[in-house]
């Protein structure tokens, strides 16, 4: 490497003569991060998402590699946020890769211990069996001057803020025709 | 701001940038505070004090924007003379029943509507939460009103707000509120300032406001404010509601919540609505001014979603298979109920009631009283463990092998594993594409009900019995893809929209909705959010490619408005208030509303339009009656129907305080909402005795770092790392009095529980001065349970349950609590110490809190329409 080379390669003579004063870019940059690339453009698709914690609605970004979410960025097309994401939505990609996430079915029995496992299937069919009975325990159909009641006070149910308006929609519509009346989420509270 | 919504306060940044003055108010100086011009620390539970006295400041110096007073509010409007103010009657209004703690409403009224009577039953109106039915509109009101438009007539509203609010001086202020009266005349002046034809202001506010026994009324006050110096239907102004999940305002749009069906259509009660059309003239209110005129049309065509072929005109579109009301039944009478064993089944969809509930101590023992429980979330969280992992497994309240309550846990689709929409704090709803499949047993919320309706149908198959026909009948065939048969949430979106039965044409807007079954939407004020078979929630132009109002990024409803009643950002004439605020405003020439926005009105009608005598739906609103949704198309300053607790805010103490009511003899709200149960002991207040045993004010809210009760954020590894342990904020001056070292431990008792934290000694707490004596309010964030990477005590186990009894929604930002040095005992110990407060504070299992602290109750019950005064004995 010649005496020049070795002078142009310099950050402070590349921040004084190029075109980034401040040092923050091109200047600062060394020859390792020059030859990285952003998983952000090797990803395989991006889809247009929003970030799931507070209200603000925050666009964001999500970066797909062989089936994996690899990063998750702000989306700077965003009129609401305009690229930026707080610690949380910064977080997504941790959030959705979290090792503690659950992804297996647990079941615990009465009175059990433990947790045990179960397939998905069987409980879906065992908590429509319970649904069933609860709903035969406790349904009324009339009040006591015979006006119409037809529902059950013996299931609940809690929930939805975190959820989609889709989601939202099926549960109330699937828990009215049930006649379970005592359906609430984050918005009471 | 800053901490909870974050970057939605880089907007706030952006007006300060502009020349915007930020005020800050708030218990504890934060992060939004140390960017604020001005930080006023406040006595938790106060706002109403401080907002009623910046409405008396503008009224006593006539700072209103009288222009915009005199014709978008009902300023001018006269008030029957049967009317009697908090300031006759110590802190209650006319028509008071002490018995029922509840109001009759008939001496509220407009001069001439006293026969009017839209509500017989107001304590009813308070089990069912029906306030909340007024998120998309307010209360109907007859057509024509008397006014006096030089605001001099003693009972008009103006002159009433003024007597209301005439006591709350900047003095007052200050000793309710502990806040320095220059302070308090600071604030006044730059918010008042900012008014007229150039300049508006905002409003911003978050659970902080309704998190109360009086959250609505906070919220009245601060519209009263906003309405007098013209701040709304303007851009720049507004009251705005920061709230607190993704999707939280879809989830009261689309309500899974007991008192609502889609679209703020009340769920039946059954003595009120046994009918069809007893249900819709109840919404509508025949005869009446407004849009509800067709409310008819999205009652029938909701049905119509719900049960498609089934439902048809000749059998009212199976509206007898709705479950009916009685009473309260919402998540916290739910949760005393599974302790007295009523309850079989609970589902929890991405909630933790453990942690993130007010008294977590009850919602356990609820939990553990149940025959099952099945919970939805992406992480083990503490409404799944309680069986094994609770601060009640320590004390021996809850026992592993005793406990029945059978448990499924089943794993969640993540937000990017998924598709579907969401809708942020502005009404906007964004779509979401499905980036990756969820991994495992994981479904969304989709999957899950869709099968859980397709196998309960299934095994109903055949079933006689009338009570399964709502289900069997139910139009539930969404097609289906994938190897996991994911429903389509797109066909869910179109159904939501609605559409044209007999071509399935989607609806363009609410407006071609059909009440004779040939259209079914599924929420109506969702509709046009699929209009022309686009999913228009999915525009994703980017903001450089559009102006500042940005039309074309999601779809807002109703009808893609940024700004609700934005015809009020134009004059009576319809012009702009001026160039600088010009918004949307009448084309003269084209014979339109026009401008940046969808304009909140009808298209051709012009300024100069006056309703003809007798007429009701919308064609008996004006041309400049801009607030559309209000039966007399005005912002009401006085509400003459409608807020269970009082046609005007009024400063009450919170239910439990160390204060005695400064203003009046009534000392907390004469409507809240209490349960007297034995697990559910309220701390006494004066002019109880023994409120000293509980000396401290303790107030809870949100770290940036965290998410609500930690079930997103305390098991990530980032944010777990940033905000590893709880601790409680204190002053110097109480960690000297108590004899507390920072970073040492501290335990808190109130009359349910004890938790420890460990003690932050920060002057971002400060003694206040109140009504002459000191306060000292501790701070502590309520994430913490006891699972995921980082745990901590659950501070909302401290808190009981009292309720505002217009919504429902619990007070819990403001307690009364001890505070002692070290760490809290464990096992048994735990519970004799709770036990032993109980006792030095005369909480016995059967006590009731006194509701009516003040001797004018007989005179507030005498004081009816029609009462005393025309000598017609009580009403
Ligand atoms: S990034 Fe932060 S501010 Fe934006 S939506 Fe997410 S949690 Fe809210």
């Amino acid at each position: 490497m010649g005496l020049k080379t070795f002078i142009q390669g310099w950050p402070v003579y590349r921040q004084l003569t190029g075109a980034d004063p401040l040092g923050r870019g091109a200047a600062a940059q060394s020859a390792r991060s020059a030859a990285l690339t952003a998983r952000t453009e090797t990803a395989d698709s991006v889809a247009r998402s929003v970030c799931p914690y507070c209200a603000v609605g925050c666009g964001q970004r999500v970066y797909v590699s062989d089936g994996q979410v690899t990063q998750i960025e702000g989306d700077p097309d965003s009129p609401i946020s305009r690229g930026r994401l707080c610690p949380k939505g910064a977080a997504s990609k941790n959030l959705v890769t979290s090792p503690l996430r659950q992804t297996k079915v647990r079941y615990r029995r009465p009175y059990g211990t433990e947790w045990e496992d179960l397939d998905l299937d069987v409980a879906l069919d065992m908590i429509a069996d319970r649904i069933l009975a609860a709903r035969d325990e406790t349904w009324e159909d009339v009040d006591d001057q015979g006006r119409p009641l037809n529902r059950t006070l013996g299931i609940s149910s809690l929930g939805g803020a975190t959820l989609d308006n889709e989601e939202n929609y099926l549960i109330k519509k699937l828990f009215t025709a049930m006649g379970a009346l005592q359906i609430e989420n984050q918005a009471r509270i | 701001m800053a901490e909870a919504h974050p970057v939605g306060f880089q907007w706030v940044m952006e007006a300060k940038k502009r020349g915007a003055k930020v005020f800050h108010v708030d218990p504890r100086f934060t992060r939004t505070s140390a960017l604020a011009d001005t930080y006023l620390p406040i006595r938790a539970g106060t706002d109403i004090a401080l907002l009623g006295g910046v409405v008396r400041y503008i009224l006593e110096n006539e700072l209103d924007f009288r222009e915009y007073v005199l014709a978008y509010t009902n300023a001018a409007t006269i008030i029957t003379d049967q009317f009697a103010d908090t300031e006759d009657l110590d802190g209650l209004f006319s028509g008071y029943d002490p018995e029922r703690y509840s109001y009759d409403q008939g001496s509220w009224k407009y001069q001439g509507h006293e026969q009017q009577r839209e509500s017989e039953d107001t304590a009813k109106e308070r089990e069912t939460a029906a306030g909340l039915r007024h998120e998309s509109h307010g209360m109907p009101v007859a057509a024509t009103t008397q006014r006096d438009e030089t605001l001099q007539h003693p009972r008009c509203v103006y002159q009433i707000l003024k007597r209301h609010f005439s006591r709350y001086t900047p003095e007052m202020v200050s000793r309710i509120c502990g806040i320095p009266v220059e302070k308090f005349e600071e604030l006044a002046r730059a918010w008042t300032e900012n008014s007229g034809r150039e300049r508006t202001g905002a409003l911003v506010y978050s659970v902080g406001w309704t998190q109360h026994s009086v959250g609505v009324q906070y919220i009245r006050t601060g519209a009263i404010i906003q309405t007098l110096l013209g701040n709304m239907g303007r851009p720049g102004g507004g009251v705005l509601a920061l709230r607190g999940h993704a999707s939280i305002q879809g989830s009261t749009d689309i309500p899974t919540l007991f008192n609502l069906l889609p679209g703020y259509l009340p769920m039946p009660h059954h003595a009120d609505h046994p009918t069809f059309d007893e249900w819709v003239d109840s919404i509508r209110h025949p005869g009446q001014k407004g849009f509800w005129g067709n409310s008819r049309a999205y009652a029938a065509s909701l049905l119509k979603a719900y049960w498609g072929d089934a439902a048809t005109p000749e059998n009212d579109f199976c509206y007898g298979y709705l479950p009916r009301m009685t009473g309260d039944h919402g998540t916290y009478q739910q949760v005393l109920n599974m302790i007295n064993g009523k309850v079989k089944g609970y589902f929890l969809l991405g909630q933790n009631p453990a942690v993130g509930s007010a008294h977590g101590r009850a919602q356990r023992l609820g939990m553990a009283n149940l025959d099952w429980l099945v919970v939805r979330d992406l992480f083990m969280i503490e409404s799944a463990t309680f069986w094994r992992n609770s601060p009640e497994i320590a004390t021996g309240e809850i026992v592993t092998e005793e406990c029945r309550t059978e448990v499924f846990f089943l794993p969640a689709a993540s937000h990017v594993e998924k598709e579907g929409t969401f809708t942020q704090t502005q009404r906007l709803l964004q779509w979401r594409e499905k980036a990756v499949d969820p991994p495992g047993d994981c479904r969304s919320e989709l999957w899950f009900f869709y099968h859980l309706g397709r196998v309960l149908r299934e095994k109903l198959a055949g079933s006689t019995k009338p009570r399964d026909r709502a289900l069997l009948d139910l139009a539930w065939d969404y097609p289906t893809h994938g190897p996991e048969a994911e429903p389509s949430a797109e066909a869910v979106l179109k159904e939501i929209n609605g559409y044209e039965v007999a071509t399935g044409r989607p609806l363009g807007g609410f407006p071609e909705a059909k009440d004779d079954g040939s259209t079914a939407v599924g929420c109506w004020i969702y509709s046009g959010v699929y209009a022309d078979g686009v999913n228009q929630a999915a525009r994703r132009k980017s903001r450089h490619e559009q102006d500042w109002v940005a039309p074309e990024w999601g779809w807002a409803w109703p009808a893609n408005r940024r700004i609700l009643y934005n015809r009020a950002s134009a004059d009576p004439e319809g012009r702009p208030w001026s160039e600088r605020k010009k918004y949307v405003w009448w084309d003269p020439d084209k014979g339109a509303w026009t401008g940046y926005d969808v304009p909140d009105f009808e298209k051709t009608k012009p300024p100069s339009y006056r309703p003809p005598d007798g007429a009701s739906g919308t064609e008996g609103l004006a041309g400049d009656d801009p607030f559309v949704m209000q039966g007399d198309g005005k912002a009401w300053l006085y509400a003459p129907t409608g807020v269970l607790d009082g046609p005007l805010p009024t400063h009450y103490e919170p239910a439990e305080s160390p204060v005695r009511n400064p203003l009046y003899g009534q000392q907390a709200n004469p409507t809240r909402k209490v349960y007297t149960h034995p697990v559910n002991r309220m701390n006494p207040s004066p002019p109880e005795p023994h409120s000293q045993v509980f000396p401290y004010v303790f107030t809870v809210s949100r770290l940036t770092e965290h998410h609500t009760a930690g079930g997103m954020s305390r098991t990530v590894p980032r944010l777990a790392e940033l905000q590893p342990a709880l601790f409680v904020e204190v002053s110097p001056e109480l960690a000297g009095e108590v004899g507390l070292a920072h970073l040492g431990w501290a335990h808190l008792v109130s009359g349910r529980a004890v938790i420890e934290a460990r003690v932050l000694v920060t002057d971002r707490l400060t003694p206040l001065r109140v009504d002459g004596r000191t306060i000292h309010q501790v701070w502590l964030p309520y994430h913490f349970g006891s699972e995921g990477l980082v745990t901590g005590d659950t501070v909302n186990d401290l808190f009981g349950i009292t309720l505002d009894p217009n919504v429902l929604i619990q007070e819990s930002k403001v307690g009364t609590c001890d505070v002692r040095p070290g760490r809290r005992p464990t096992g048994p110990a735990l519970l004799d110490l709770v036990a032993d407060y109980q006792r030095r504070a005369g909480m016995t299992p059967d006590r009731r809190v006194p509701i009516v602290t003040t001797g004018a109750a007989s005179e507030a019950h005498e004081r009816t329409a029609g009462g005393a005064r025309d000598g017609g004995g009580d009403a």
